[in-house]
């Protein structure tokens, strides 16, 4: 009952953000990842410090960071392929609303230390739970669900576009901390958020966000707008390119 | 070296690409084909999308056949009515072919439908030519089967209307079919990122009799047409043309496609054709195992388009 009570005082906590002295101050190490030629993903580090004052009460145990990394979400479908006669071919499928498309949870311990599983499904704490929370097929019987549930998430951390990483935040002293953020190169473009929230005894105290974003730049970002934005011209360009070379070849080779 | 490739949105090593579309070069001018059958799906291999593999492969085949025909028109070996007719057709099938690609590839299909296809095209004309190559190899002395000759009874389709004559080719002929073999070059060349040589020449030898000298330079001819207008179609409906990566293929291809050329000169002709034909059949019976045989991987994940 008690611990209840303490747990929605700290819920309003979180919403209100000064019912409760702790204060999280962080800095993201760049605002914005810029993809040249040679890019091939980024890390980008986040820092941060736990601010306190004197009506802040003394804990017993230790504070602990949990930072949410979301990636530009879209509406995503995955497809399980089945035996169709002497084929193989996409059969049942399931559809999730807005999946982030790149998301890190990074816990400066193993989240199942960090708070209850009740308080991670519903604030949406690591992968399975962002997953879960957005399936769009209540056709299927909830075991069914879970197969693809599974599926998405393996896909995703294999390609390193999902990660949750126990020790992904570490403290450097015992109010400051730093979390590594890692990009894969396919990681999509766009805007990310990163939020840092501060537990202690299993309940959120503070958050923070931050926001960084992936853009092309120079002649990528050039050669994409060209691509998307004047498509005729773009298409003409690289057959004029083709004929170019296939010319210049015929000339520099010519035999007869 | 990594180059990121900006419409395919993913880093590449440079020389891995170069390499790979030299060696497709090389067999495309040992054995005169324009090798879109391999390169498209070695791009697929190497995790480029399928839909950026096609679509630029296309944007390769152009450069390849300006460079073929460029060639064979010094040579006076082409037949630019004859050609015209099929670019004709051509046209009207990459049109059907790239809106076809664009409503399998929202609904999923895609993938399975270039499969398929590579399946049943490449294992139809590899067997035929397997099965005529292997004949020719082993039993010289047997007399071919005789091709009807010019005085011969016609195909039944080359009586039909709108007759039309091909001075260069010496022949007169309906339009419809040749309309007709256009039109599915063109939707099977935009379908699958491929040229369609290894179809056209055949047809046009056996079907049409057009005389050896001029098929393959009307061919090349028609395929330049094709695939341009392809090129242009994949990049206004689905923005999946990579000029990086395009570039990479041409430059890796043309200098492939002059070693291969060279190559070529000292193979004998039947071990010639018998070599293509096991490298066309070799390249269906590999994709007759993907769809066959049980994928390491079930599941697959892919955005969700909205239609417009």
């Amino acid at each position: 009952m008690i611990r209840c009570f303490i747990l929605m005082l700290s819920m309003l906590g979180v919403a209100g953000g000064t019912a409760h002295a702790e204060r999280l101050i962080t800095s993201i190490s760049s605002s914005r990842v810029l993809i040249t030629s040679s890019y091939s993903g980024a890390e980008l580090v986040l820092f941060g410090a736990i601010e306190r004052d004197g009506s802040s009460i003394s804990r017993s145990g230790t504070y602990d960071i949990v930072v949410t990394v979301k990636g530009p979400a879209g509406p995503m479908i995955i497809r399980e392929k089945s035996r169709q006669g002497p084929i193989w071919a996409n059969s049942d499928q399931m559809k999730y609303a807005d999946l982030p498309g790149y998301l890190a949870i990074l816990t400066s311990r193993a989240i199942s230390e960090v708070t209850s599983p009740q308080l991670r499904e519903r604030f949406q704490i690591g992968l399975m739970e962002n997953v879960v929370a957005r399936g769009l097929n209540p056709a299927y019987t909830p075991a069914r669900q879970m197969v693809f549930h599974e599926a998405l998430v393996r896909l995703k951390v294999e390609a390193r576009l999902f990660q949750q990483l126990e020790r992904g935040v570490v403290f450097l002293a015992p109010n400051l901390f730093r979390a590594a953020i890692t990009l894969p190169a396919t990681a999509p473009l766009g805007n990310y958020e990163a939020v840092a929230t501060l537990y202690a005894d299993g309940a959120p105290l503070a958050t923070e966000k931050s926001d960084f974003e992936v853009v092309k730049t120079g002649f990528e970002a050039r050669t994409a707008a060209a691509a998307f934005g004047r498509p005729f011209l773009y298409g003409l360009s690289t057959v004029l390119l083709a004929l170019a070379f296939g010319w210049l070849a015929n000339y520099v080779f010519r035999r007869d | 070296m990594q180059i990121y490739l900006p419409i395919a949105e993913l880093p590449v090593s440079i020389f891995l690409i170069l390499g790979m579309s030299a060696a497709v070069g090389f067999i495309s001018g040992l054995f005169g084909v324009g090798g879109g059958f391999l390169m498209t799906p070695l791009l697929v291999f190497l995790g480029i999308p399928a839909a950026v593999a096609v679509a630029t492969g296309t944007a390769q085949i152009t450069a390849s056949s300006t460079t073929g025909v460029l060639t064979y028109w010094r040579r006076k070996a082409l037949d630019v009515r004859l050609g015209g007719i099929l670019v004709a057709g051509g046209l009207m099938g990459t049109f059907l072919g790239v809106w076809f690609f664009n409503s399998m590839r929202r609904a999923g299909y895609f993938e399975l439908v270039l499969n398929l296809s590579y399946v049943t095209l490449l294992g139809t004309v590899g067997g035929l030519m397997l099965i005529e190559s292997l004949k020719a190899t082993f039993m010289p002395s047997r007399p071919r089967t005789a091709r009807p000759s010019r005085t011969d009874g016609r195909w039944w389709f080359e009586t039909l209307p709108w007759q039309m004559k091909f001075a260069q080719s010496q022949m007169a002929i309906s339009i419809i079919p040749l309309l007709a073999l256009g039109v599915f070059i063109g939707f099977a060349g935009s379908v699958l990122g491929i040229g369609g040589g290894f179809i056209v020449v055949p047809a046009l030898i056996y079907f049409f009799r057009v005389p050896t000298a001029v098929v393959v330079g009307t061919s090349l001819f028609q395929i330049l047409f094709t695939m341009a207008a392809a090129t242009i179609l994949h990049a206004i409906t689905n923005q999946s043309v990579d000029i990086v990566l395009a570039l990479i293929l041409i430059i890796g291809s043309v200098v492939g496609a002059q070693i291969g050329a060279r190559a070529g000169q000292n193979i004998k002709g039947e071990h010639f054709r018998l070599l293509l034909a096991v490298l066309v059949f070799g390249v269906a019976v590999r994709f007759a195992f993907e769809i066959g045989l049980k994928p390491a991987e079930l599941f697959s994940l892919a955005p969700m388009e909205q239609r417009p």
